[in-house]
């Protein structure tokens, strides 16, 4: 028989050592090296984010008239003052590009927050109840779904008017469908279970299975999906500010930044590429991340 | 059957049917997955459901269980009637029955620990503190022969006989008075099936629990049962106790059933029967006795009329006209 020792009686007191849960899912994700690099570099930029005015030479906006399109230190013709060199007008691209952090960080916390309840209660309310409610929610996200994002963006923007804020709401709606077909499907799937069923025969409310019961087993695809669309966030929020649709000038915003230098790509390459590298390197790092995230958090896949 | 023990469950005529919709261009059809099953289950007793794979076994687990609600007839527990109990009282009732699943992979929420598996009903349904919880849940575990340092561990850590138990200690915690177990072995290895077998046993005796244990294992039926109640596309075909259906089976899809099972006695003549055909289509049952194409002694009667299980002036619950008219050869 496999287990002898199960059908001993039990000596141990009901009081046992079980590690933080913490600590627990800091042992899953450590194992994961690429995602410490992304958390780390995460970490980094929300540091920097927060202490931009001690970390920042100079103030976002202050205009350097005897530097204009000053390039980086180590090209002929660098100051030292500005380590990453000036934009058209003068301002520091380093410091630009730190308080940008904020913004870009901002703006994908909020998208994610917005997307994710939205998505996840109409998800559950679909995927749970079926039938008419179903067809309703999820035939409205169809629509949604038929357009293209950022055009669908661009209109609502454009209904809202241009702005930090009305970008993010867009973006949050038109980020939506995805939360809510990912977790319909989820709590479809889980939902004839029969740890479902048993919840219920132990008498579980419908509020307390969808929640309690069902939802925490449909978490692994939404962490990432937030991941995912945190960086879509920021990557769309940067092409509604290219557009002209986003964080408005003189907002040091990345996309923003992007739009403005554009003209200036083939005589100053800095100006275009340093707000693309940091937005590259800050969704390559939150995917990153967000892929150690779901293997650390399901418990499938620890061990004892 | 005894008179002395208090009976916990009366089902009677219990019938469930599903509504098919095939498409907005056809009329929905109809299954009926449960037709007219009725039976007594007494405190400390255990009725064992047969049939093969389609006859309404598990559709039987679900109604007495309250997960489904019967489209006809009447099912009283512990006293109460089941269809007409509403808040309160229904969930005083659903309380009272439990339920163990075939898969133990499925039927553990795969994010709780097993102490919060254990306590959840208790959550739901009294304000018992975290510490009386938590002694309860470690008490049932030790019950089913576990350890208490289980209680913070993942169901995936456990093996297929060890996660039944966890269930089995679910199914307990709130003091039922019957278990369905919807064929609690079957998943199992057969060294592993007789320590569950074992505990179910003992948990028996010692909480006076009814089983309505559902199987298609007749060996396990005969280790467990007390009385046996063997089902056809729906219907009961027969109903008696252990003893009788095993020496002498009746109707003769019981006979083809039982003599599918092996003996594990070498000289014993064994005739195994073997049924011809197919399970009909439970969309499209054929009329009369539902056995009747696949059964050797059908006649006239047998396509016309639905035998019925239980004939006034009989004490056998069997239906079949062949046996009621004496022309089965036994």
């Amino acid at each position: 028989m496999t287990d002898i020792e199960s059908t001993r009686p039990a000596t141990a007191p009901a009081v046992f050592a079980r590690p933080s849960p913490l600590r627990e899912f800091w042992r899953y994700f450590s194992e994961n090296r690429g995602a410490v690099a992304g958390l780390a570099i995460f970490v980094l930029l929300l540091v920097i984010a927060a202490a931009a005015p001690l970390v920042a030479p100079h103030a976002p906006n202050e205009q350097f008239r005897d530097a204009l399109l000053t390039p980086p230190v180590w090209q002929e013709g660098g100051d030292w003052r500005f380590l990453l060199g000036t934009d058209p007008i003068g301002r520091d691209m380093l410091s630009r590009l730190i308080f940008g952090a904020r913004y870009s960080l901002f703006i994908g916390f909020v998208v994610v927050s917005i997307a994710l309840i939205g998505g996840i209660s109409l998800g559950l309310l679909a995927g749970f109840f079926g039938g008419i409610v179903d067809t309703v929610i999820m035939r409205v996200m169809d629509i949604v779904l038929a357009f293209p994002s950022l055009l669908l963006a661009l209109v609502l923007v454009a209904i809202l008017g241009p702005g930090l804020v009305n970008a993010m709401i867009a973006i949050a709606l038109v980020l939506q469908p995805h939360y809510v077909r990912l977790t319909r499907a989820a709590v479809m799937n889980e939902r004839g279970r029969d740890y479902v069923t048993s919840a219920r025969v132990a008498g579980a409310g419908k509020l307390r299975l969808m929640f309690v019961t069902i939802l925490p087993n449909c978490m692994a695809p939404l962490i990432v999906q937030s991941a995912l669309s945190f960086s879509n966030a920021i990557l769309e929020a940067a092409a509604l500010g290219f557009l002209g649709m986003g964080a408005q000038p003189p907002t040091p915003e990345w996309g923003t930044m992007l739009a403005e230098s554009r003209e200036f790509i083939l005589r100053a390459w800095w100006v275009v590429t340093f707000p693309g590298l940091a937005i590259l390197i800050t969704v390559l790092a939150i995917n990153v991340m967000g892929d150690g995230l779901r293997d650390a958090l399901d418990p499938k896949l620890k061990r004892s | 059957m005894t008179a002395a023990a208090p009976v916990v469950i009366e089902a009677r005529e219990l019938s469930r049917t599903y509504q098919l919709g095939r498409g907005p261009f056809r009329k929905t059809a109809e299954v009926k997955a449960l037709v007219g099953a009725s039976f007594v289950l007494e405190r400390g007793h255990t009725l064992a459901v047969v049939g093969e794979s389609g006859c309404g076994k598990s559709t039987l687990a679900r109604v007495v269980t309250m997960i489904e609600t019967p489209t006809a007839g009447s099912l009283v527990v512990d006293g109460m009637d089941v269809t007409a109990a509403h808040g309160e009282s229904a969930r005083v009732l659903r309380l009272a029955v439990q339920i163990v699943f075939q898969d133990p992979y499925g039927s553990l929420n795969p994010r709780q620990r097993v102490g919060q598996i254990l306590e959840e009903p208790l959550v739901i349904n009294t304000d018992q503190n975290a510490e009386t919880r938590r002694a309860a849940a470690i008490e049932m575990l030790t019950r089913v022969g576990l350890r208490p340092e289980h209680y913070d561990r993942y169901p995936h850590m456990f093996s297929g006989g060890q996660r039944q138990r966890i269930a089995i200690a679910r199914a307990l915690m709130t003091r039922p008075k019957v278990l369905v177990l919807d064929e609690p072995v079957s998943a199992l290895d057969v060294s592993i099936q007789a320590q569950v077998l074992n505990i179910l046993t003992e948990l028996q005796s010692e909480f006076g629990l009814a089983y309505l244990f559902i199987s298609h294992d007749l060996s396990v039926v005969r280790h467990m049962a007390d009385e046996v109640l063997v089902m056809y596309l729906g219907r009961p075909v027969e109903h008696a106790t252990r003893d009788d259906i095993f020496a002498e089976p009746l109707h003769p899809y019981s006979r083809a059933l039982l003599s599918a099972t092996p003996v594990a006695d070498p000289t014993a003549r064994k005739e195994r029967i073997r049924l011809k055909g197919e399970l009909p289509s439970p969309l499209a049952p054929p009329p009369g006795c539902a056995f009747h194409p696949r059964c050797p002694f059908a006649n006239e009667r047998c396509r016309r009329e639905v035998p019925a299980l239980r004939i006034e002036g009989s004490p056998l619950a069997v239906a079949c006209h062949g046996v009621r008219e004496g022309r089965i050869p036994s």
